[in-house]
């Protein structure tokens, strides 16, 4: 029996009146890829701040390979294993693309301040260690040549990726990516889509994906989780997910269910 | 690329000490010959000019740190400046009539000088951590204020302790700073910003000015290193201090306003925010400039302002911008990328 890589246990997240997350559950094993789509609003940006430490939760647990984080520090849940990308990319825009991902294997450093100042061996060996680490992640994301440039400076699907490079290299046991198709055509997103997957091939990670693009989500996923104006409406394979009325219904709108005969199933109180 | 020889370790770290100590021994034979040099001339003006340079290179390049590298505001760096000053004085106000047997007066001085420096130091680092906790958790403007208060709040201290000799000062002090003193503080600043830049460290102070919420998603611990620069850049505005007062020989609550601080500000910002070589380029040009107007006493203030502001409208980001000296030299004299991490040993 293997322990989940996250336990999302009855998270709630609130806003003065308003309810963003109602107990949301999540469960997620090494190695597992699971997509989590809803309409605009529908609070999955909450449920990856909430899992992140951005916010703590108003209720509920997060448990990160079995330990409890929830009310830790963003940079601590990091550490226990959570890297995340950004809806709107926040790359350190004045750094090169080699630094940006140097700062996130910051935390692996073994030499202190005072070895800094003096230039010790050890502190030499960690920096030489830390930027190696750093062109590998370069490398998996196709940037290596790119390693001198400003990250300003990419074009917008580099930006993308070497912010992926850039939570790859915290050493994570779970990435969550939140909408890193976002802008991009429909090759690119099933170039990326197939890169993501090679990720989670090659260092055995669990991916959680917020897209909207359901097809290209779809295509990659194998679980889903449906959130709708902060509820989980469903959950299950892709293939169950598509015939999910509710779901159809969130999207579409229930006219579109009436148009094909369809039934929105009424849940037991 | 890891040298894998057992003797490589200890080779490298000597190396590396020498690296740490040449430069500081360069600086010691030059400004130990400009000063005499200077001293057989009396040409005490110039000599002057320099060593209020140099003290204003250390405040400048110190504040960079938490100013430019960090992206935080802070408005206080004469307090700090302050505690170190008045530490200092005191300690040479006590010992300044004892000498270490078997020295001569003048070594000895010497050593309770250094002494009463690195107390000024600690001190000052100690009173940044203090302020640094509480107030770093606010940003932008609210940081500012809050550092200009804790400024203001040092000097009323100060202005109404009989122990500090209140607004009169604390006079009689040795007259102990020399270009050679100012110098090794300018080399010794300059060299620990740098090589905080070009560390781990350095680029989680850089990830915090640019993004501090993807900062602190990458694992850098925000707050702990917003407030170890705070800490870095006060025990150097300390040291700043220690030298000013026992140049002018005299320890005032006016040597410390936060018109001072803005002076300070005004460099790191004039040379660029991140920026090393910007600040000590900065530093100079507004220290010399001031006293080259000299001449033009009326105009002085004036012509200081339009510099400023002829500068911010031309070049908004600062005389270097983020970048250094050699990024933006020609090929043959610029060094690209320095990191010690980028090459093979």
């Amino acid at each position: 029996m293997t322990t989940p890589v996250l336990e999302a246990k009855k998270v709630t997240m609130q806003f003065g009146g308003l309810k963003a997350l109602v107990d949301f559950d999540l469960t997620l094993l090494p190695g597992e890829l699971v997509g989590m789509i809803g309409p605009n609003g529908a609070g999955k940006t909450t449920a990856f701040n909430a899992i992140t430490g951005v916010y703590p939760p108003s209720s509920g647990d997060v448990l990160v390979s079995g330990a409890r984080v929830n009310g830790q520090r963003p940079y601590q849940i990091c550490i226990a294993g959570i890297a995340r990308t950004f809806q709107n990319i926040r790359l350190f825009k004045q750094l090169t693309a080699l630094d940006n991902v140097r700062v996130a294997c910051h935390h692996g450093r073994q030499a202190g301040f005072t070895a800094a100042f003096l230039r010790t061996a050890g502190f030499l060996a960690d920096e030489a260690r830390i930027a190696r680490r750093a062109e590998e992640f370069l490398a998996v994301m196709g940037l290596a040549d790119k390693r001198d440039a400003l990250a300003r400076n990419l074009p917008y699907g580099e930006q993308r990726r070497l912010e992926i490079a850039r939570a790859l290299a915290t050493g994570p046991k779970l990435l969550c990516l939140d909408e890193p198709a976002a802008g991009m055509n429909a090759s690119e997103k099933v170039a990326l889509m197939d890169l993501i997957q090679k990720i989670r091939d090659q260092f055995g990670l669990a991916i959680l994906v917020i897209e909207h693009d359901m097809r290209v989500v779809m295509g990659v996923s194998e679980r889903m989780v449906v959130l709708d104006h902060g509820v989980t409406i469903a959950r299950g394979s892709p293939q169950e997910i598509r015939a999910n009325p509710k779901v159809i219904e969130a999207y579409l709108g229930d006219s579109y269910l009436e148009e094909k005969h369809m039934q929105v199933p009424v849940e037991a109180p | 690329m890891d040298t894998s020889t057992p003797s490589a370790g200890p080779l490298r770290t000597l190396g590396l000490a020498g690296r740490s100590v040449t430069p500081l021994a360069v600086t010691f034979v030059i400004t130990l010959i400009a000063y005499t040099l200077l001293q057989r001339a009396h040409a005490d003006y110039p000599s002057i000019v320099l060593t209020v340079a140099g003290i204003n290179i250390i405040m400048a390049v110190s504040l960079n740190v938490v100013n430019g590298f960090t992206g935080q505001f802070s408005l206080g760096h004469a307090g700090f400046m302050a505690i170190g000053a008045y530490t200092a004085a005191k300690i040479m106000l006590g010992l300044h009539h004892s000498q270490i047997v078997g020295l001569s007066p003048f070594i000895s001085d010497q050593i309770f000088f250094f002494f009463a420096l690195v107390c000024g130091m600690v001190t000052a680092a100690v009173a940044g951590l203090l302020v640094g906790m509480p107030s770093l958790r606010l940003r932008g403007d609210y940081l500012a204020i809050v550092t200009l208060g804790f400024n203001e709040i040092i000097r009323v201290i100060i202005e109404n302790t009989p122990f500090l000799g209140q607004a009169t000062g604390l006079s009689g002090l040795p007259r102990i700073t020399t270009l050679v003193w100012v110098y090794m503080g300018v080399v010794a600043t300059v060299m620990a910003a740098r090589r905080l830049a070009e560390s781990t460290h350095g680029r989680a102070l850089l990830a915090i000015r640019e993004d501090e919420v993807a900062a602190e998603a990458m694992g850098v611990d925000t707050t702990g290193y917003k407030v170890r620069a705070f800490v870095i850049a006060s025990a150097f505005a300390g040291l700043a201090g220690g030298l000013l007062v026992h140049q002018i020989q005299l320890c005032t609550p006016r040597s410390f306003t936060f018109i001072r601080s803005i002076e300070v500000v005004a460099m790191v910002v004039l040379g660029g925010m991140g920026s090393v070589t910007g600040s000590i380029l900065a530093a100079l040009i507004l220290s010399v400039g001031v006293e080259i107007l000299r001449s033009v006493q009326e105009f002085r203030m004036v012509v200081y302002s339009l510099l400023l502001i002829v500068l911010m409208l031309t070049r908004p980001a600062g005389i270097f911008g983020t970048r250094e000296l050699w990024d933006l030299l020609p090929r043959p004299f610029g060094r690209r990328r320095a990191s010690p991490a980028g090459g093979t040993p």
